[in-house]
C-alpha cells in the first residue's frame, strides 16, 4: 500500500516540479523567454527529475535490501538454539517466519519464539515501509525544492536533462550486453555444480542416460546416469529430419516466389507463410502429438511398419513444416540480394531460367543460403514445445526415425517442471544441458551471421 | 572456276543445310531443357503448395476438433429447494445457505424425474449424467436469490463431459456397454429427457468466464488469459521502452567502435537465442538468486521482456534508418540539440515502424510458451489472478497442460482454446499490417 502511495507522491511531484520549474525560470527572466539559457520546459525538466529520481532510486535499493534486512533483525531477537543450525534448517525456519508473518496456516505447531519473531517481522515490515514513505516523500520534495532555488537565466538545464537522458538511453543499450551475461553465468554456474558431482567428459560421452536419482540411498532403480549422448543423438535425428522438410521446400518456395511468380501471386502467398510463422509452437506441438503422430503410425501399420508412437518422424515433420516459413524468408532476402546484372548477363548467354537459377543465381547466393540453412538448424536444435509434446522421454539410441527419441530441450523441460529439490544434480544436470545447447546455437548464429554480413558487403 | 564456286555457294545457302541448331539432337536437347524449365517451375509451385495444404491441414485439424468445444450441453431438473435441507431457521443467513446439502436436493430432483431407477448403484449412475459442478450451480443460484428458497424451480445443470461427449457424437452408442464411457441405463434416461426439451446445448460460457479445473465441463480459459494479458503487461511495460531507448542510442547517439560493435553483433545473436535459455536465465536469476515468487505473471513478463527486446530492437533500429537524414541535417541546422533532433522529428517519424514491429514482437511473447514453464507457470490454478505477483497461468501452457489430459473433452477444449489464441494472434498481426499500410511512407 505504502508503496503504491509513494509512487503516486512521486509521480504528482514530478509533475508539480515540471510546471513549477517552468514557471520559475519564465519569472526569472520577466517573462522574456529569450534571455533563458535552454528553454522553459527544459527547466521544467530538470526540476521534475530532480524530485522523481532520487526518491525512485531509494525506492529501487530500499526495496531490494528491504526483506533481507527486516529478516536478520527479525531473526536477531531469537534464541541462539534456533538460528546458529546449517543452512537448509535455517532457510526453513526462515520460511517459518514469512508463513507466518503472511498469515499463512503451515499445519505444523510453531515454536512461540518464531510465532514473536514473525509478529516482529510483520511490524518491522511495516515500520520500513512508512519509513520509506516518509523519506522517499522528503528527499522528493527536498529535491524538488534545490532544484528549483537553482534555477536562473544562465542555468544551464538543457545540458543537465540531456546528460541525464543520454545515460538512460546507454543503459537500456547495456541490458541486451547483461542479459547475455546473465545467461552466461547463471548457465556456467549451475553447470559447475553439476559437474563437481558428475565428471564432464561422462556427461558428454557418456551412452546412457536415465537422469532418476536416489532420493533415499537404499532405493532402487535409480540409477541417475547422466550420459548426454543418446539426447545429442535424438536431436540430432529429429533436426535432421527436420531440416530435410524445411529446407527443400523453404528454398524451393523462396525460389518460386522471387523469380517466378508475378507481384499479384506473391502478395496472395506471401501470407501463408506468413501465417505459418506466426503460429506458436506449442499449437504445432499439439498438431504433432494429436494429428500428424497417429497418422504416421496408421500409414506405419498399414505397410506393415511397426512405429512409435512418439515417433522421431512426426515430431521432426511438424517441426520442418513450422521452420518453412524461416529458411523461406532468410532465402528470399538472400536471393534478392544478387545483382540482377548476373540473371541478365546468364539470359544473354542463352540460359533458361532454371538454368539461370541453378548455375548463376543459387552459387552466387550460397554462401547466404547455407548461412539460413544454418540459422535454421540452431532454430531446429532449440525448440522446445514441439518436441516435449510429440518426442518421447525416454533415451534411446537409435538412428531409426520411426523410434522415439528424445531431445536436449524435452529433457531440459521435464527435468526441471517435476518436483525436485533445486540442488539434486537431476535438476542441475538441466543446466549442463542448457549450456550445452547455448553455446551450440550460439556458435551456429555467431558463423552464420558473420557469413550472411560478409556476403551482404559483396554485394553491396 | 569461281563462279562454279559462287554456283555452288549459292546452291548451298537456297537449299538451307541443316545447320546443327536444327539437328534432331539439338532439338531434343532443347526439350529436354525446356522441360527441366517446366520441372524447376512445378518444384516451385508444389512447394508453396505443400506450405499451403500443411497450413490448412493443421488449421482445419484444429478447427474440426475444437469448434464443438463452444457449446455445452445441458440438463433440466425440476428442483424442490426444500428449506429443511437449506435453512432449517429460516433466517435467510448466506452463511447458512452456502452450507446447504445442494446435492441431495439434486439427487432428490433426479429420483422424482427417474422413479423408476431404484437401487443405489443405479441412482449413482443416474447422478453421473449431471457435472460434478451441478451443487454448485444450485448454490450459487439459492445465494444470488434466497427467496427461491421453499419453491420448486426448473434449473438448468451443465451435462458431465461424458454426456458432452455423447450427446456431440464422439462416443460410439453401437460399442459394447462395458466399452462405452456411459452406460445403457444413462443412455435411456438421456433419451427420456431429450424427448421432453430437458437436454439441450446451449454456448459454453463456462470456456470464457472459469479458470481452470479437472473436469473439463467447469474448464476455462478466463484464468490463462488474465495471466496472459498481466503478463504482456509486464512484457509491454519493461521490452518496449527499453527496446526504442536502446535503438535510438544506438542507431542515432553511439560512436562506431569495438564496443558498440559487440552490443549490435550481441544483440543479433540474443534474438537467435532459443527460448528455453530464456526460462533457465529466469529460474537461475530471478527465482533463485532473486527469491521472486514462481509461476508469477511479474517474473514471467521479465523474461519474456528479455526475449522480446532483441526483436524490438532490431525493428526499431530498422525503422530509425529508414528516416532520412535530411530531417535530422534540417532540425540541426535550426538549432536543436541532439536529442532533440531525436526526440521531436526523427523519433515520431519512425514511430508507425517501431509500433509494428513492438506488435508483432508482442504477438510473439503472447504464443511462447517454453520459458515459461522453467518458472513454474504450469502450476494448475483454478482461481482467477488479480495482480502481478498472484499465481497465474497463460493461454499456450493452459494448452500444454491440456493437452496432456486424458479425456477426450478436453481435447475438444485443446483446440478451442488455440482457436482464441490464435484470434488473438491475428488480430494484433492484423493491426501490425495495418498499420504499416496507413503509415508506410516512401521518403
Amino acid at each position: 500500500m505504502q508503496l503504491s502511495v509513494l509512487l503516486v507522491v512521486l509521480a504528482l511531484l514530478s509533475v508539480t516540479g515540471y510546471y513549477l520549474g517552468r514557471s520559475t525560470a519564465v519569472r526569472a527572466v520577466d517573462g522574456r523567454v529569450v534571455r533563458l539559457h535552454s528553454v522553459p520546459s527544459y527547466h521544467g525538466m530538470y526540476v521534475a527529475l530532480w524530485a522523481g529520481l532520487p526518491a525512485l532510486l531509494l525506492f529501487v535499493l530500499w526495496g531490494a535490501s528491504e526483506n533481507w534486512l527486516v529478516m536478520q533483525m527479525a531473526l536477531a531477537g531469537l534464541p541462539p538454539e534456533l538460528t546458529s543450525v546449517n543452512e537448509q534448517a535455517l532457510n526453513l525456519l526462515k520460511a517459518d517466519i514469512l508463513n507466518l508473518a503472511h498469515g499463512v496456516t503451515t499445519g505444523r505447531d510453531s515454536h512461540a519464539a518464531v510465532k514473536a519473531a514473525a509478529a516482529r517481522y510483520v511490524e518491522l515490515h511495516s515500520l520500513s515501509r512508512w519509513m520509506l514513505l516518509a523519506i522517499g516523500a522528503a528527499m522528493a520534495m527536498g529535491g524538488l525544492l534545490f532544484a528549483r532555488a537553482r534555477i536562473e537565466a544562465n542555468h544551464r538545464a538543457r545540458n543537465k536533462v540531456e546528460r541525464v537522458l543520454n545515460l538512460f538511453l546507454v543503459g537500456c543499450s547495456l541490458v541486451a550486453i547483461l542479459t547475455t551475461i546473465g545467461i552466461v553465468l547463471s548457465l556456467l554456474f549451475e553447470a559447475m555444480r553439476f559437474f563437481a558431482v558428475y565428471p564432464p567428459l561422462d556427461f558428454l560421452f557418456g551412452l546412457h542416460w536415465s537422469p532418476q536419482t536416489a532420493m533415499r540411498a537404499d532405493q532402487v532403480g535409480s540409477s541417475g546416469s547422466f550420459g548426454a549422448i543418446p539426447l545429442f543423438a535424438g536431436t540430432l535425428l529429429i533436426t535432421v529430419i527436420s531440416m530435410a522438410v524445411a529446407v527443400p521446400v523453404g528454398l524451393m518456395s523462396a525460389i518460386f516466389m522471387s523469380e517466378y511468380a508475378s507481384p499479384n501471386i506473391r502478395t496472395a502467398l506471401k501470407p501463408i507463410l506468413e501465417v505459418l510463422a506466426g503460429i506458436p509452437t506449442v499449437v504445432y506441438g499439439f498438431f504433432a502429438a494429436l494429428t500428424m503422430a497417429p497418422f504416421i503410425r496408421g500409414v506405419g501399420q498399414s505397410i506393415g511398419l511397426d512405429v512409435a508412437s512418439e515417433s522421431a518422424l512426426g515430431a521432426g515433420i511438424v517441426m520442418g513444416v513450422m521452420i518453412i516459413p524461416f529458411v523461406s524468408s532468410l532465402s528470399d532476402d538472400v536471393i534478392n540480394a544478387v545483382p540482377q546484372s548476373l540473371r541478365d548477363g546468364s539470359y544473354g548467354l542463352g540460359a533458361t531460367k532454371s538454368e539461370t537459377i541453378r548455375q548463376v543465381v543459387l552459387p552466387a547466393a550460397l554462401p547466404g543460403i547455407v548461412a539460413a540453412i544454418m540459422l535454421a538448424v540452431s532454430r531446429a536444435i532449440g525448440e522446445t514445445m514441439i518436441v516435449v509434446m510429440a518426442a518421447g522421454l525416454s533415451a534411446n539410441l537409435t538412428a531409426n526415425p520411426l523410434e522415439a527419441v528424445t531431445t536436449v530441450t524435452t529433457q531440459i523441460a521435464t527435468l526441471l517442471v517435476g518436483d525436485q529439490e533445486f540442488d539434486s544434480p537431476k535438476t542441475l544436470s538441466a543446466f549442463g544441458l542448457g549450456l550445452v545447447l547455448f553455446l551450440v546455437t550460439l556458435s551456429l548464429n555467431m558463423i552464420a551471421l558473420k557469413v550472411v554480413q560478409k556476403y551482404r558487403e559483396k554485394y553491396d | 572456276m569461281t563462279d562454279l564456286a559462287q554456283q555452288g555457294s549459292r546452291d548451298m545457302t537456297m537449299a538451307h543445310p541443316k545447320s546443327r541448331y536444327q539437328s534432331a539432337e539439338f532439338s531434343a536437347r532443347l526439350r529436354a531443357r525446356y522441360a527441366a524449365e517446366q520441372r524447376f517451375r512445378a518444384y516451385g509451385i508444389a512447394a508453396v503448395s505443400l506450405a499451403a495444404v500443411m497450413l490448412v491441414i493443421l488449421l482445419g485439424s484444429i478447427v474440426s476438433k475444437g469448434y464443438t468445444a463452444f457449446w455445452q450441453n445441458e440438463i433440466r431438473l425440476t428442483v424442490t429447494l426444500d428449506p429443511a435441507e437449506l435453512d432449517p431457521q429460516g433466517t435467510r443467513d448466506p452463511k447458512v445457505l452456502a452450507q446447504g446439502n445442494y446435492m441431495k436436493l439434486i439427487r432428490d430432483a433426479l429420483a422424482a424425474r427417474f422413479p423408476e431407477v431404484t437401487g443405489r448403484n443405479e441412482r449413482r449412475q443416474l447422478a453421473d449424467i449431471l457435472s460434478n459442478g451441478a451443487p454448485f450451480t444450485l448454490q450459487k443460484m439459492v445465494m444470488a436469490d434466497p427467496s427461491l428458497v421453499g419453491k420448486t424451480v426448473p434449473v438448468w445443470f451443465q451435462a458431465s463431459d461424458d454426456v458432452d461427449q455423447l450427446e456431440k457424437g464422439y462416443i460410439d452408442r453401437s460399442l459394447p456397454e462395458v466399452q462405452r464411457r456411459v452406460n445403457d441405463l444413462q443412455i435411456k434416461a438421456l433419451d427420456s429427457l431429450r424427448q421432453d426439451g430437458s437436454l439441450h446445448a446451449g454456448f459454453n460460457t463456462t470456456l470464457f468466464t472459469a479458470g481452470d479445473s479437472r473436469e473439463p465441463e467447469q474448464a476455462g480459459i478466463w484464468g490463462a488469459i488474465v495471466g496472459s494479458f498481466l503478463t504482456l503487461v509486464v512484457t509491454m511495460g519493461l521490452s518496449v521502452p527499453i527496446g526504442i531507448a536502446a535503438a535510438v542510442y544506438m542507431e542515432e547517439f553511439a560512436p562506431k567502435n569495438r564496443w558498440t560493435d559487440l552490443i549490435e553483433v550481441n544483440i543479433n545473436n540474443l534474438a537467435a537465442v532459443p527460448s528455453i535459455i530464456y526460462g533457465l536465465l529466469g529460474l537461475a536469476v530471478f527465482l533463485n538468486f532473486f527469491g521472486m515468487p514462481r509461476s508469477a505473471p511479474v517474473v514471467g513478463g521479465v523474461v519474456l521482456a528479455l526475449m522480446t527486446l532483441p526483436v524490438i530492437i532490431i525493428a526499431a533500429r530498422v525503422a530509425l534508418k529508414a528516416v532520412p537524414p535530411s530531417i535530422r541535417e534540417a532540425a540541426l541546422g535550426i538549432g536543436a540539440s541532439p536529442l532533440q533532433t531525436v526526440m521531436h522529428h526523427v523519433l515520431p517519424l519512425a514511430m508507425p515502424g517501431i509500433l509494428t514491429g513492438t506488435i508483432i514482437g508482442m504477438a510473439r511473447a503472447l504464443g511462447e510458451t517454453a520459458p515459461l514453464l522453467m518458472i513454474g507457470m504450469i502450476a494448475f490454478i483454478v482461481d482467477i489472478p488479480n495482480s502481478f505477483t498472484s499465481s497465474a497461468t497463460v493461454l499456450p501452457v493452459q494448452i500444454f497442460m491440456w493437452s496432456d489430459s486424458p479425456e477426450r473433452a478436453f481435447t475438444e477444449r485443446t483446440s478451442a482454446a488455440i482457436m482464441v489464441l490464435l484470434g488473438f494472434l491475428i488480430v494484433m498481426n492484423g493491426l501490425a499490417v495495418y498499420l504499416r499500410k496507413k503509415f508506410e511512407r516512401r521518403w
